[in-house]
């Protein structure tokens, strides 16, 4: 058989998942084996002029991780898209937007503002603002573009298969690597990860649900067997697809949702409000606030992956999406 | 595939035409995506009107309708049958609501024109998804629980028997007979209160149609109309009903003879442990008070009543009994309870002597009362003058801002009886007189011409002057303070919900409302049913009535149990929430959500299960399931996402 081509890139990611793809261990002798790598910046050196040199679809695998954020981001999503045949978005933040995508629940500016003026740390007398453009003496230099918002990356061009995750575990990515080798990949779109909510693969033991306010889990002993829910942790396991095996409350940790919204969940933090606030043990508005205020962060807590694929998608300025 | 949507815009007379442009919500209503005729009609749920829609779906082949009109609570069922006239489900329509939502909240034309078009692009983009669905039929138990057994309970339960069906009739007392069995005489034509409630009670006690389960309560309900489950606890009386004659020996030997304040007798008179009720009580049995009785609380005593009662029929191995009892519609007639006069302590009751609420004056009028029907002091003189006070806890901002209906009447009652049995002056304060039901105002101007001085003023204080109970009240025909010395007072307190109202209420799956009363389906034309199929209410459990009334809604609520028994079958909605197990993850915070118990979990399957049959529809489960596994049936999120944007767009 002829080996494949295969690329890995990344965006605005932290480079969890390249990781991810080493921990494959031996299998990733077999991933040598299987491919020629024509890109994987982590792995091997590689410069926009090599990839722009190849053929329309002449890469038959990209796993793509990192949400996009940036005009440089977004002319190599274009570019990926456009040389390989099969265009996975790897992990939570090509999936979803990811933990960069939290971002949106700031404009722009305020961004900038804090992170280039406002910062302890900062040395900037003249408050200056990274641009596109800058003349200098030498000439021109300039920088990508930094978008108002972050995207996923099927915001930005079609993609052929989901890998989700933060990062996507071992099994899940050796179960794609086989699915490649033999050509048995399910039908495009699919998310290559569990059918149902988290809770499915949970081993804890689950009872009807009514709690009296909202404990991180360091601020308890948690009860290992338990759901944590009913333990006043809020979990976002409920409304997050399955297919991690519940590696977080195996260990007494909440799941954070980075398998993003469950198969028939359109809006996973929209769902998890919904859903928390209905165990709420409470019959007046006055309690259920005060309940309410023992949740650190809401918003942060259950968009925590999922922000810029959302119904909110990012922060409004005068109701309108700016 | 595409939908041909038809829609059609009502005029509503002036309601909705009058503002809105309803020309314009048609012509732009032809212009959206499937729709392929749009008409505006004076009244659309008229005949001709529904003909219009009728006759479009036959011959332009419509395969869904939307209404622009009023609100579906009013006309739904009008236009759902007008599409089934037509051989199309009922559930392939629409209603965009343009009167209530539009014409009726504002004058301004433009407004209520584009705010209706956008709820017209709603319905439009909605109805494309809507689906067709089937009601369904169940088969109806024909035995009725009522519960609760006074006037309006009694006047349900013999009305259902009289038909020829079982009655299960629960009491939480130890004898039926409710409030009016306390009363004396009843207005306007004064006949005694016990003469016209007795044979009642009594053809209770010999209908061979009514099970009679006193001492009891209703635990817990589960299932849906036609077929409920209803467990009645039923407390010990310590006493072999089958043995018991009602001759009393028990109570006259009962070492605590005169000792127990008598509820029933509203703590004026005492009792002992072993008691009947009242001498007319149904069933005629004594009981055991396990609060009092020494050898139930601290199980020593001479027994005195073992010994008396020749039938052996004392019993104290006793225990509560639980049962299970199969209905097919319930009717509760639960009652209400009195205003606590302590809580309004400017009203001197229970700090001064002399000072007796309203049915605490019953008692003393009452022939068989504290003192046979004399009204006496404290002190056992006959009053000489004598203040009646309306509305105490009622029309009051403080307490209970509703009219409790009676007051007014019972006071006129109070002042007559006091007129016919002493010399005393009487005073009633009032802040109107409500004297609206048949023969009423006739028997006020009787009493007026009687010389009962009524004074227009709420009665605002009773103090103590020198050892001598004074009114204060301003006079408002005369513009005047006044205070008035007086040697007894009448507080007629307000008729408010029984402090269990909400458990209740929860056991049965309805509603209440503001007021703390249980909520009828329509305060006009659905006094009697409520939000669960099924269950209906009477009396003063829904708000507070006099006695016809409640005589009145006890035979409606009857009627209903009785149509719902006639029919053999009932329909229930189709709307219902479906829980799918492939997406289902077996989390249960559907579990608790439930108004009405409808889910259940799987054990094997680790799967939450809906019965059809209980779920109403309500959508509690489905908006808190996490991973939407749970769908409701005519509100799916396709369908409810494309209104939303339709109304957006």
């Amino acid at each position: 058989m002829p080996k494949i081509n295969l690329a890995v890139y990344w965006t605005a990611a932290c480079g969890g998942c390249d990781v991810a793809i080493l921990d494959t261990e031996a299998k990733i002798l077999e991933v040598g084996e299987l491919a020629n790598i024509v890109l994987w910046p982590l792995a091997t050196d590689g410069k926009y002029a090599d990839l722009e040199k190849l053929g329309p679809g002449e890469i038959d695998v990209c796993l793509f991780h990192g949400s996009i954020r940036l005009s440089e981001q977004e002319a190599m999503a274009r570019l990926l898209r456009e040389k390989s045949k099969v265009l996975i978005a790897f992990g939570a933040c090509s999936s979803f937007g990811g933990i960069p995508g939290l971002a949106n629940f700031h404009r722009r500016e305020e961004i900038f503002r804090r992170a280039y003026q406002e910062t302890p740390s900062t040395d900037n007398p003249n408050g200056v603002l990274p641009e596109t453009q800058v003349r200098v003496a030498e000439g021109t230099l300039t920088l990508p573009e930094f978008y108002h918002q972050v995207y996923s990356l099927d915001q930005v061009v079609p993609v052929d298969y989901y890998l989700p995750g933060c990062p996507p575990p071992v099994h899940l990515i050796v179960a794609a690597i086989d699915a490649i080798a033999s050509g048995q990949l399910p039908p495009k779109g699919s998310v290559i990860a569990g059918d149902k909510s988290v809770c499915h693969e949970c081993p804890r033991e689950k009872q009807e649900k009514k709690v009296r306010g909202f404990k991180r889990p360091h601020e308890v002993l948690v009860d290992p067997n338990r759901c944590l829910m009913e333990q006043g942790i809020v979990c976002n396991g409920p409304s997050t697809r399955s297919g991690c095996g519940a590696r977080c409350t195996k260990v007494n940790m909440p799941c954070r949702g980075c398998f993003g919204p469950a198969p028939e969940v359109l809006d996973q933090g929209a769902k998890l409000v919904s859903s928390t606030a209905s165990i709420l043990d409470a019959s007046d508005e006055a309690t259920v606030a005060e309940m309410v205020s023992t949740m650190a962060d809401p918003a942060g807590l259950f968009y925590r992956f999922s922000l810029p694929v959302s119904m909110l998608q990012k922060k409004r300025q005068g109701g309108k999406v700016s | 595939m595409t939908e041909r949507i038809g829609v059609y815009v009502c005029h509503c007379g002036h309601n909705i035409a009058a503002v809105g442009d309803v020309e314009k919500v048609a012509q732009y209503a032809g212009t959206l995506d499937n729709v392929v005729i749009a008409r505006d009609y004076k009244y659309m749920c008229s005949d001709p009107g529904q003909e219009l829609i009728k006759n479009d779906i036959q011959q332009l082949g419509l395969t869904r309708v939307v209404v622009a009109a009023c609100s579906p609570r009013m006309h739904e069922p009008t236009f759902k049958g007008a599409l089934e006239r037509a051989n199309l489900n009922g559930y392939l329509l629409e209603m965009a609501n343009i009167r209530e939502q539009c014409s009726w909240v504002t004058d301004n034309t433009q407004n209520a024109t584009e705010k209706a078009k956008s709820l017209v692009r709603g319905a439009v983009r909605r109805v494309y998804y809507h689906r067709p669905i089937e009601e369904r039929v169940v088969s109806v138990n024909k035995a009725t629980l009522v519960v609760g057994g006074g006037i309006a309970g009694i006047q349900a339960a013999l009305q259902i028997a009289e038909a020829g069906h079982k009655v299960y009739l629960v009491e939480r007392e130890a004898s039926i007979g409710g409030q009016m069995a306390k009363f004396d005489k009843t207005f306007p034509t004064m006949d005694c209160a016990a003469c016209i409630l007795t044979p009642k009670m009594v053809a209770v006690s010999q209908s061979p149609n009514i099970e009679l389960l006193t001492y009891a309560e209703v635990a817990q309900v589960d299932g849906y109309v036609g077929n409920f489950t209803v467990t009645v606890r039923q407390k010990p009386r310590y006493i072999v009903e089958d043995l018991c004659t009602g001759c009393g020996d028990c109570t006259t030997a009962c070492v605590l003879k005169n000792r127990i304040p008598d509820a029933f007798d509203e703590g004026l008179s005492k009792r002992s442990a072993a008691y009947i009720s009242f001498p007319q009580a149904i069933p005629l049995k004594a009981v055991i008070d396990e609060k009092e009785c020494l050898l139930l609380t601290k199980g020593k005593c001479s027994k005195n009543c073992v010994e008396a009662c020749s039938r052996e029929a004392i019993d104290f191995s006793q225990k509560e009994t639980v049962r299970r009892i199969e209905v097919g519609s319930i009717i509760l007639a639960t009652g209400f309870e009195l205003f606590d006069a302590r809580k309004a302590p400017q009203y001197g009751y229970g700090i001064y002597d002399d000072v007796y609420t309203g049915i605490e004056f019953e008692r003393l009028t009452n022939a068989s009362g504290p003192t046979q029907g004399k009204i006496l002091t404290k002190r056992g003189e006959e009053p000489k003058s004598v203040a009646i006070l309306h509305c105490i806890g009622s029309r009051d901002e403080n307490y209970q801002k509703y009219c409790s209906r009676v007051c007014c009447m019972s006071s006129v009652k109070f002042a007559h009886l006091v007129k016919e049995k002493t010399d005393a002056e009487v005073f009633e304060f009032y802040i109107d007189m409500r004297t609206f039901g048949k023969q009423y105002e006739e028997f006020y101007t009787r009493v007026q011409e009687e010389g009962v001085n009524f004074i227009r003023g709420k009665g605002a204080e009773v103090a103590k002057v020198d050892g001598q109970l004074v009114v204060r009240a301003e006079d408002t025909l005369l513009g005047a303070y006044r205070e008035i010395p007086v040697d007894m007072v009448v507080l007629n307190t307000a008729l408010v919900p029984r402090h269990d109202a909400e458990k209740v209420a929860q056991i049965f799956g309805i509603s209440r409302s503001e007021d703390g009363f249980f909520l009828e389906s329509h305060i006009k034309l659905d006094p009697v049913t409520t939000s669960t199929d099924g269950v209906h209410i009477a009396g003063c459990c829904q708000s507070p009535k006099d006695i016809p009334d409640t005589v009145a809604q006890g035979s409606a609520a009857a009627a209903q149990s009785l149509a719902v028994i006639a029919t053999g079958k009932v329909k229930i909605s189709p709307i219902s929430a479906w829980s799918d197990p492939a997406v289902c993850a077996g989390c249960r915070i559907c579990l608790g959500l439930c108004p009405f118990k409808a889910i259940g979990f799987n054990e094997e399957k680790k799967v939450a299960e809906i019965n059809q049959a209980v779920c109403k529809g309500c959508g509690s489960c489905a908006a808190g399931c996490p991973s939407n596994a749970i769908v409701v049936s005519h509100f799916s999120n396709q369908q409810l996402l494309a209104e939303i944007e339709g109304v957006l767009a």
